[in-house]
């Protein structure tokens, strides 16, 4: 994440060391987040890393209760080696490679449609598919779960498999996802490609491509800073899947448990109340977060070039 | 693959040479043309509905009752139980779904008001203003952005209950004020919108510094604010992983937590289903309603957002 800080000349001028004042107020309004920050975040991380780094054990013959002990590595091999985490990374891994291309190309070729210029009341499409955003995880998941369901819902029968089977499940939870997020990925794309200027368009037009080609060599190309960021919050948030395959859980149990990173932590956390353990798979989650999106940003950096 | 370009008319220069190579007569040009404007069309269309049937099947649902919400097909209207499956829920567990409301409202009301004052005023005294811890403070909020609310939740649990704050209002409230992507959108906003020339002005007519935010800046970072205080409303509404962590007593829940409690005894109590489903109509229409009076904020805030 590499944010230039701008307007630097200007507030330079600003900045006189002859101006106390200003620097106080600077830090009087921004104190209060600066707070926020450090009491919501980075303390929570640097908790959670100590946390990682201990087990609870009965103490002696156990009539002590349970102590905390050092362990070290201990939990960070524990998740790192268990099968169930295992499995939630799979499922993950592979809930993001269907999520995030089908997404992403619906959105793309949404975007794309509503640019162009056969289209008329454009907000209103683009509008029509964004509403589900303003629906909340839960009440999407409810709402998608009871679609699902035998005798409730149409699609039980209608498609020709069970979306609550264990050969569904996936694509199910990836339609939920897909269903929330892919109109407010339209309107991020429909606005970059507003700003596409009209003369880049029009030339091409007159060296003669036609609306595909001008929408793949020159309209994709020119927005895909826009849509690296999208791509790096999509995999951030895909990383976190949470809310969707938790109230799966009442509807089906194919949904196990810790079907999910997030789920396992959950888990480990309030069912088992190893706190040690949920701390290292945090951290680890956290970390797996950075780094993919370090990746996106490096990738988006590589193709600008 | 490239086919006469789709859109509308076209200086006559640009039309010569390489439509009319591939013999294109202005007869098959038009036909295509509707052809392509009925594709582009259909696919709109298909994706309105793929859009809008799940909140469509929310509405006719919630006009059901427990009978005919399983034995009549998902979209076909039955008798009008719509107002008996209102009173139900909030009659369910002496009213509790009143305190679901008030505490979604609070929540999601007073945190996004308080959360995008915190992260304007944050983000204008960075691009505006200098103090010690500046250039810290925007590279740590943009490190913000990227931790997943999801691993913060398990050492805030922790925390909170070393402070004796699990299942208060304040283990929910306070964490979803810190807003890092607010700050970075404020901070933008004010570069954008908020002038040098003008706080020069301003104190050389001798304005205090917080006299100068609060009169002159922030109204010019209005529309700035509006967006982030919308979106941190819904993303506050939508919060389930932190009230579910950290609330066991269930008149501080919030609507999503209730109502996904609500659900999980459905299986054994199928009278729960209308409630269900109205509850969640309940909690959906005043974010869409929003959605749709406040559409040119969240258009231009989405935009801004994603430039960089």
């Amino acid at each position: 994440m590499t944010i230039a800080v701008n307007s630097q000349q200007e507030a330079g001028e600003l900045r006189r060391p002859s101006r106390p004042r200003r620097r106080f107020t600077g830090a009087a309004l921004a104190a209060p987040f600066a707070v926020l920050l450090l009491c919501t975040v980075l303390v929570p991380i640097g908790y959670a890393l100590w946390l990682s780094l201990f087990t609870d054990r009965l103490s002696g013959l156990g009539f002590d209760g349970y102590r905390q002990v050092f362990t070290g590595l201990a939990n960070y091999t524990h998740v790192l080696t268990d099968p169930a985490a295992h499995t939630a990374l799979g499922n993950i891994a592979l809930y993001a490679l269907i999520h995030i291309p089908v997404m992403f190309g619906g959105a793309l070729l949404i975007a794309l449609l509503l640019n162009s210029a056969t289209v008329r009341l454009r907000q209103i499409w683009s509008l029509a598919v964004f509403l589900p955003y303003a629906v909340p995880g839960v009440i999407a998941g409810l709402i998608w779960g009871y679609l699902y369901s035998p005798n409730i819902g149409p699609l039980n029968e209608a498609l020709p498999f069970d979306p609550l089977g264990s050969g569904g499940v996936l694509s199910s939870i990836v339609n939920m996802a897909t269903w929330q997020w892919m109109g407010y990925n339209v309107i991020i794309f429909y606005t970059a490609l507003q700003a596409v200027p009209r003369e880049v368009l029009e030339a091409a037009r007159a060296d003669g491509a036609g609306a595909i080609r001008t929408a793949l060599s020159i309209k994709i190309p020119m927005i895909r800073p826009t849509v690296f960021v999208a791509l790096m919050f999509t995999t951030i948030g895909s990383l976190q899947l949470f809310t969707e395959p938790m109230v799966l859980r009442t509807f089906t149990g194919t949904v196990t448990s810790t079907w999910t990173p997030s789920l396992y932590i959950y888990e480990a956390a309030f069912t088992n109340n190893d706190y040690g353990r949920a701390a290292a798979a945090s951290v680890l989650l956290a970390l797996a977060s950075a780094l993919l999106s370090a990746l996106v940003m490096r990738l988006s950096a590589r193709r600008s070039r | 693959m490239s086919a006469p370009t789709t859109t509308t008319p076209r200086p006559p220069v640009v039309r010569s040479i390489p439509a009319q190579r591939r013999g294109g007569d202005g007869g098959s040009d038009k036909a295509r043309r509707w052809t392509s404007r009925g594709a582009v069309h259909g696919i709109l269309v298909l994706a309105t509905l793929y859009s809008v049937l799940p909140l469509i099947w929310l509405v006719t649902s919630s006009t059901k009752s427990v009978g005919d919400f399983s034995a009549t097909s998902a979209f076909e209207f039955a008798d009008f139980h719509l107002f008996t499956n209102l009173s139900d829920l909030f009659a369910r567990e002496d009213g509790v779904f009143w305190y679901w409301i008030r505490n979604s409202l609070l929540y999601a009301g007073l945190g996004a008001v308080l959360g995008a004052l915190i992260c304007t005023a944050c983000g204008y005294a960075i691009a505006k203003l200098d103090f010690p811890g500046r250039k810290l403070l925007l590279s740590v909020t943009l490190t913000g952005v990227l931790v997943p609310p999801t691993a913060l939740a398990l050492p805030l649990y922790l925390l909170a209950s070393h402070l004796h704050l699990v299942n208060t209002f304040w283990a929910v409230f306070l964490p979803m004020l810190t807003n890092p992507f607010g700050v970075y959108l404020a901070r933008t906003f004010a570069d954008a919108a908020v002038p040098d020339e003008v706080l020069e002005a301003a104190r050389l007519d001798g304005a205090g510094e917080l006299r100068i935010f609060f009169t002159i800046a922030l109204p010019m970072m209005m529309p700035g604010f509006v967006t982030i205080l919308l979106f941190q409303f819904v993303a506050i509404w939508n919060n389930f992983f932190l009230p579910l962590v950290m609330l066991t007593d269930p008149q501080l829940f919030p609507m999503a937590l209730g109502i996904y409690q609500w659900s999980t005894r459905a299986l054994q109590f199928p009278d729960y289903n209308p409630l269900v489903i109205t509850g969640s109509l309940l909690a959906v229409v005043p974010l869409i309603v929003a959605f749709v009076v406040l559409q040119r904020q969240w258009r231009s805030g989405i935009s801004a957002g994603s430039v960089k």
